[in-house]
């Protein structure tokens, strides 16, 4: 069917005005009801209405004006001075003081002013006016408040392949900056798209990194010049040890460098680094392409290579500038003398007690004579006097430990990160057998440590590269009253302790000695003596044996006697 | 003359006291006990600061007049006292 209506003007009434008029309606189409359609209908049921209900949103963007800033120097230069004076010349300027001082007004002023100035100095020598009275009760409150410890920021490695933060160090003045470098040491994990570069981080910036440090291998450990902050040290795992040249390969390191440590030289050009090949070697950076010094790690001291121990930590305090110690993968630590004569006496001594690689080996800050290991499950302090053990230590733990430090401020406190990724706080005079405050920092392994040298902030890395800075509660960071005498008292108790150990074992291995030496020279005649001895002994025992036998027998016999008299008059009385 | 010299001397002598110094109204320093440059610095940066000071009282009220200043700083007390033509200048360390 199709509805077609034929609508006809004539072209000479185009654009014409149209003339409207009333008409009855007529019909042009009649469509009846189709019954066969109806049946085909179907009503919908269910009906599905999508609809959306949620907040529309808009993203703008804003960009202010940017702000242009420039630095300039300025000229500051000496004024004042009358017009025929020139500040620089001494003679004139001296000239004009002289001229002053003789001026009666000048004599009168001073005068007047003087004496008005020493009253008020008097006055400030008489009373403190800031002087702090119940100092001691804000004190105690302080002590009550609990050890805490928050997190600040968290330093993420910006690259894809995530790699371990194995070390990190703080800018030695403002410690705004910290530098933490990034390595893979698991056994041929390093892929070759792995990026290399370590990072410098603002500390109140988590988002970029401040600068960017691209050696030619990845980084294992580095350390800022305190001298120079400029300058950052660095280990490499591949055969040079420095990051801006490469170097001759038979004079510097065969394996990862683990610890480097800068010497407080007048020129501060002066570092030296350990590595896991057993060797320590001193570096001049005005001369990198070979070590000024060098020392191997041989325990029979003969300066064998391949007897090495390697070396995977240093420790060197800038009071004793001839001594350092070294942290060996053995367990062992290895005092040395810096200034020998010959390199068999370098080494001095070492000190046994760990069963794995010691990761941390720190003088305490305070008493240079005591020092901090880390290593397998404990983290272990020692005197220097004691060679044979440890003056205190921590339990074994469930999870290794990876990294340690003293805190700069407090010379009972040290801290330790383990695999599990915690961090513990220890405070040895108010708790030895657990940290003081255990925080669980993240989830992966934690492998390095640095606190800042106020001992307010310190630095987590792990595993994946995050780093995360964490701030200490005060009572962790504030010297503590009497907290030196009493440490120094912890100190010696437990060494005299140790000492009095050592003493007792000694002479009990003397007596030993001593037996065992006599019972061989009296051996043949002893020997003898002792057979007859053993005779005339047994001969004894069987002898009291049979006695008591006999007795024993001849008692019996009587009862007996006795028992049949009894039977005997019973039947007599019967 | 002598009386001058006398006067600094003991000033000098007091406990804590760091340093003297004497400046004239243009904030030279005629005498001092301090090297060069820190006094000239004192010197310099005092004289503004006691200029200010002098102003903003005599603002509040013409009539007034400073007649002492002191500064209490963490580390030191400096105490001004200011005369027309000269400035007497004065550091000192109370807790000392």
């Amino acid at each position: 069917m199709e509805i077609v209506y034929v609508y006809t003007k004539r072209r000479s009434e185009f654009g014409r005005q149209c003339n409207f008029s009333d008409r009855p309606a007529e019909l042009h189409v009649d469509i009846l009801p189709d019954p066969s359609l109806a049946a085909n209908f179907i009503e919908r049921d269910p009906c599905d209405v999508p609809l959306q209900c949620s907040q529309e949103m808009s993203e703008h963007e804003v960009n202010t004006e940017r702000y242009e800033s420039e630095s300039r120097g300025i000229n500051h230069a000496e004024g004042g001075w009358p017009k025929d004076v020139n500040p620089q010349e001494m003679e004139q300027t001296i000239r004009y003081r002289k001229k002053v001082e003789k001026d009666e007004n000048y004599v009168n002023t001073i005068m007047q002013l003087g004496s008005h100035m020493e009253h008020c100095i008097k006055q400030n020598n008489a009373i403190d006016i800031y002087q702090e009275y119940f100092e001691e009760d804000e004190e105690m409150e302080e002590c009550e408040e609990q050890p805490s410890a928050k997190t600040i920021n968290i330093f993420r490695d910006p690259n894809e392949i995530k790699r371990t933060a194995t070390s990190l160090s703080w800018h030695p003045d403002a410690s705004r900056k910290l530098a933490v470098a990034y390595s893979t040491l698991e056994f041929q994990r390093a892929t070759p798209d792995m990026s290399l570069d370590s990072y410098i981080w603002d500390i109140e910036n988590p988002n970029k990194p401040d600068m960017t440090v691209k050696p030619v291998s990845p980084l294992v450990c580095l350390e800022y010049n305190p001298k120079d902050s400029h300058i950052l040290r660095t280990g490499t795992p591949a055969k040079e040890a420095s990051p801006w040249r490469c170097q001759l390969f038979e004079h510097s390191h065969r394996d990862p460098v683990f610890k480097v440590i800068w010497l407080q030289s007048k020129t501060g050009t002066d570092a030296f680094s350990a590595s896991t090949d057993g060797q320590v070697l001193w570096w001049d950076i005005r001369k990198l392409s070979e070590p000024t010094e060098r020392l191997v790690l041989d325990p029979s001291r003969k300066g064998n290579l391949d007897n090495a121990l390697g070396a995977i930590s240093l420790e060197f305090e800038t009071t004793m500038p001839t001594k350092f110690m070294v942290g060996t993968e053995q367990g062992l630590v290895v005092s040395c003398n810096r200034k020998a004569k010959t390199p068999a006496e370098k080494i001095v001594c070492t000190y046994s007690g760990h069963h794995g690689p010691i990761y941390a080996l720190q003088r305490n800050p305070f008493f240079p004579k005591n020092f901090l290991t880390v290593a397998d499950w404990t983290a272990r302090i020692w005197s220097e006097d004691i060679k044979e053990s440890s003056i205190m230590w921590t339990k074994y733990h469930m999870a290794y430990l990876t990294d340690g430090c003293w805190s700069p401020v407090r010379p009972s406190v040290f801290f330790t990160v383990k695999m599990d990724g915690t961090l513990d706080v220890w405070d040895f005079l108010f708790k030895q057998n657990d940290p003081t405050l255990s925080l669980k920092v993240c989830d992966e392994a934690l492998y390095s440590l640095k606190v800042q040298d106020n001992g307010r902030f310190l630095a987590c890395g792990s595993q994946l590269g995050t780093a995360t800075l964490l701030e200490i509660s005060p009572g962790l960071c504030f010297l503590q009253k009497n907290e030196k005498a009493l440490a120094t008292a912890m100190f010696e108790r437990e060494t005299k302790r140790e000492k009095i150990l050592e003493a007792r074992q000694r002479e009990m291995r003397l007596k030993e000695r001593s037996r065992s030496e006599q019972s061989k020279e009296e051996e043949s005649k002893e020997a003898h003596g002792a057979e007859e001895s053993a005779e005339e002994l047994t001969i004894q025992a069987e002898k009291e044996f049979f006695d008591i036998v006999d007795g024993e027998l001849k008692k019996r016999e009587k009862e007996e006697e006795k028992c049949k008299e009894k039977d005997v008059c019973e039947e007599k009385d019967g | 003359m002598a009386e001058v010299e006398e006067t600094l001397k003991r000033i000098q002598t007091h406990k804590g006291v760091i340093g003297t110094i004497v400046a004239n109204a243009e904030g030279i320093p005629i005498r001092t006990t301090l090297d060069n440059s820190t006094t000239v610095q004192y010197a310099g940066l005092l004289h503004q600061l006691t200029m200010k000071a002098r102003s903003t009282v005599r603002d509040i009220d013409p009539q007034n007049d400073l007649t002492f200043l002191r500064i209490r700083s963490k580390k030191h007390e400096i105490m001004v006292a200011p005369e027309k033509e000269y400035l007497l200048i004065v550091i000192q360390n109370p807790s000392e």
